[in-house]
């Protein structure tokens, strides 16, 4: 663009000895372009790269990180087995959760009344009760309820357990974050389904679609793109969240790092081991997100933008074609060279 | 032509809240015909060609599609609201097509076709997709059958569209105002198709604002304002010899 407006006083600083006029506006697509310099730019790279470069610097030399005591544990029987029941709670609690999720969100959206309000008020509640005293409350269920069962609503009872046989800790931390999920994936999937445009369900109705099949088939499917990224927010967010349950002692992931340092003393090399994990499991949810959104994105774009992978690959054949393209161009290029030091 | 009556519509009101939009219209439709409405926004055009689909739900008055009530079950005195199952079978009987076209983006053109005819007619998935590509071929897209909408020009989804109305083999098409979202230079293939239809003898009711189509291809012209048809009759009569004065206003405008 900048070439495009200069051509006359280029052509004017041309010396008439170089060139006719006609020649030297030919000669222009064939200059080489020095982009704009940007020296600012150039010195805050320059300070931050510093500052960083001081933070790994300090990884690697402070003591204090201990990094022989970190790689003994990072892979230690006991911490693996910590992070499988971490992964356990995140599974149970997501899968229970969006399948309430959604049911409550069906709810709040349908017509009938009585449904809106309990579905309303659901939300209102568990999203308004800590976690953590959430958890609380399931872990000391027993002291309220000795005794669950099924029987006539306000008869007699036909079956029942001990509670504290049947809801155990792991049990009790299930249940907690569950229903501490589906009030948030309940909202999280009524925003997907509201951005849905109103004539697609208004197309679906007017071609007799059954109504079950116009949710599944039409509006889920849209619908996914708005909730993909907040859902996988919030199973990240749970994922991370589920170390609240060693309040409970129960042997996940961050219980287990406190119980190893609280023996051996070693404090922040065990945060590491831990935040290790956590980092490298949430990097995979966040590669998975990548694709499962690009998944549900398939008619959104005309041409869907390529993968890391596709655009890796590609830059690679560009860096090959362009050498390739260099030993075979070396004397032209100096001939241009050569040219445009005679224009200055 | 067959004097039979496909579309009855029969002393409809419709109110929107304390809004009026459909004062007493009565409208018959005889098979194979061609019934072309207009009317400045704000006449109840639209709403008359949602309610005969059941879109919306009529405040008082019938409407019938080949004998049938659409959307009650008359038993004695008395109407039943039908079931939304009953309301969904009822409508692939009527094909719609929406000035925004409103295809599934998320489906490929085939897809788009083949979703009614399996989901609410439960036709075998290769005949659906047989039929779609014949229809799509009618429609002279035969070679966007794995395309997404997004893909497609506006005249395109709009043909697709039509196309995905066809497949439940409908008695009658409804289309509400199907150029106006368009480019002028897409309008005609659009209208092309349209005409297509009615020279095969597809009982259609279009709502629209392109008076040379309603010329050509109409066999009644009926005008809508305030709520009430003005009046109607055949093209050269309405559209060159209008009786009353709301028509020739709105006619002089639009011509």
């Amino acid at each position: 663009m900048g070439l495009a407006t200069d051509p006359p006083a280029l052509a004017a600083d041309l010396p008439s000895q170089a060139a006719p006029h006609t020649a030297a506006h030919d000669d222009l697509a064939s200059l080489k372009v020095v982009p704009a310099r940007h020296y600012g730019r150039w010195a805050a790279a320059a300070a931050v790269l510093v500052v960083v470069a001081q933070f790994a610097h300090g990884l690697a030399t402070n003591p204090g990180w201990d990094w022989g005591t970190f790689a003994d544990f990072l892979t230690l029987d006991t911490i693996i087995k910590a992070v499988g029941v971490t992964l356990q709670l995140t599974l149970y609690a997501t899968v229970l959760g969006f399948v309430l999720g959604i049911v409550l969100a069906f709810m709040r959206l349908s017509d009938n009344p009585v449904l809106q309000t309990v579905a309303w008020t659901y939300i209102w509640a568990f999203r308004s009760i800590p976690l953590i005293v959430q958890l609380l409350f399931w872990f000391n269920l027993s002291y309220l309820y000795r005794r669950l069962g099924f029987g006539v609503p306000f008869g007699p009872t036909l079956w029942s357990f001990s509670t504290n046989a049947l809801v155990g800790a792991i049990g009790a931390a299930v249940i907690g974050l569950s229903l501490h999920e589906a009030a948030y994936s309940a909202e999280i999937v009524r925003s997907g389904v509201i951005s849905v445009d109103g004539g697609q369900l208004e197309a679906a109705a007017a071609l007799g679609i059954p109504r079950l099949r116009q949710l599944r088939r039409i509006v889920l499917p849209q619908a996914m793109r708005a909730i993909l990224p907040n859902a996988a927010n919030q199973v990240i967010s749970l994922f991370k969240g589920t170390s609240i349950v060693s309040v409970m002692a129960i042997g996940e992931l961050f219980y287990q790092v406190q119980v190893i340092y609280g023996r051996n003393g070693r404090v922040v090399p065990l945060l590491m081991v831990a935040t290790v994990w956590y980092i490298l499991l949430t990097t995979l949810l966040s590669i998975a997100q990548y694709y499962v959104e690009r998944y549900f994105a398939r008619g959104a774009d005309r041409n869907p933008p390529p993968t890391p992978l596709q655009r890796a690959r590609s830059f690679a054949r560009d860096l090959r074609g362009a050498a390739a393209r260099r030993t075979e161009a070396v004397q032209p290029g100096r001939l241009a060279l050569r040219t445009q030091g005679g224009a200055e | 032509m067959s004097t039979q009556v496909m579309v009855d519509v029969h002393g409809v009101h419709k109110s929107f809240g304390p809004l009026e939009v459909l004062r007493g219209v009565d409208l018959q439709v005889r098979t194979g015909e061609v019934t072309v409405i207009l009317g400045p926004s704000g006449s109840g055009k639209s709403t008359l060609l949602r309610s005969i689909n059941h879109l919306e739900k009529l405040n008082r008055g019938y409407i019938s599609i080949d004998g049938e009530l659409i959307g009650y079950r008359r038993s004695g005195s008395r109407l039943h609201e039908l079931k939304e199952r009953e309301v969904l079978r009822q409508r692939t009987h009527i094909g719609f097509v929406f000035q925004n076209f409103n295809l599934f983006p998320h489906l490929t053109v085939l897809d788009n076709i083949i979703e009614a005819p399996i989901a609410a007619l439960r036709r075998p998935r290769q005949e659906a997709v047989r039929q779609a590509e014949r229809l799509l071929a009618r429609v002279g897209l035969a070679d966007k059958a794995n395309a997404y909408p997004r893909q497609l020009s506006g005249g395109q989804q709009q043909r697709v569209a039509i196309a995905r109305a066809l497949a439940l083999e409908p008695k009658v098409l409804l289309f509400d105002e199907p150029t106006s979202a368009l480019d002028p230079e897409l309008v005609g293939e659009v209208l092309d198709v349209i005409k297509d239809l009615a020279r095969a003898g597809t009982t259609m009711i279009v709502v629209t604002h392109e008076i040379g189509f309603a010329r050509e291809v109409a066999d009644t012209v009926v005008f809508m304002d305030g709520g009430v048809i003005v009046e109607q009759g055949p093209p050269s009569e309405l559209l060159d010899r209008p009786q009353h004065e709301r028509t020739r206003a709105f006619l002089s405008k639009v011509l």
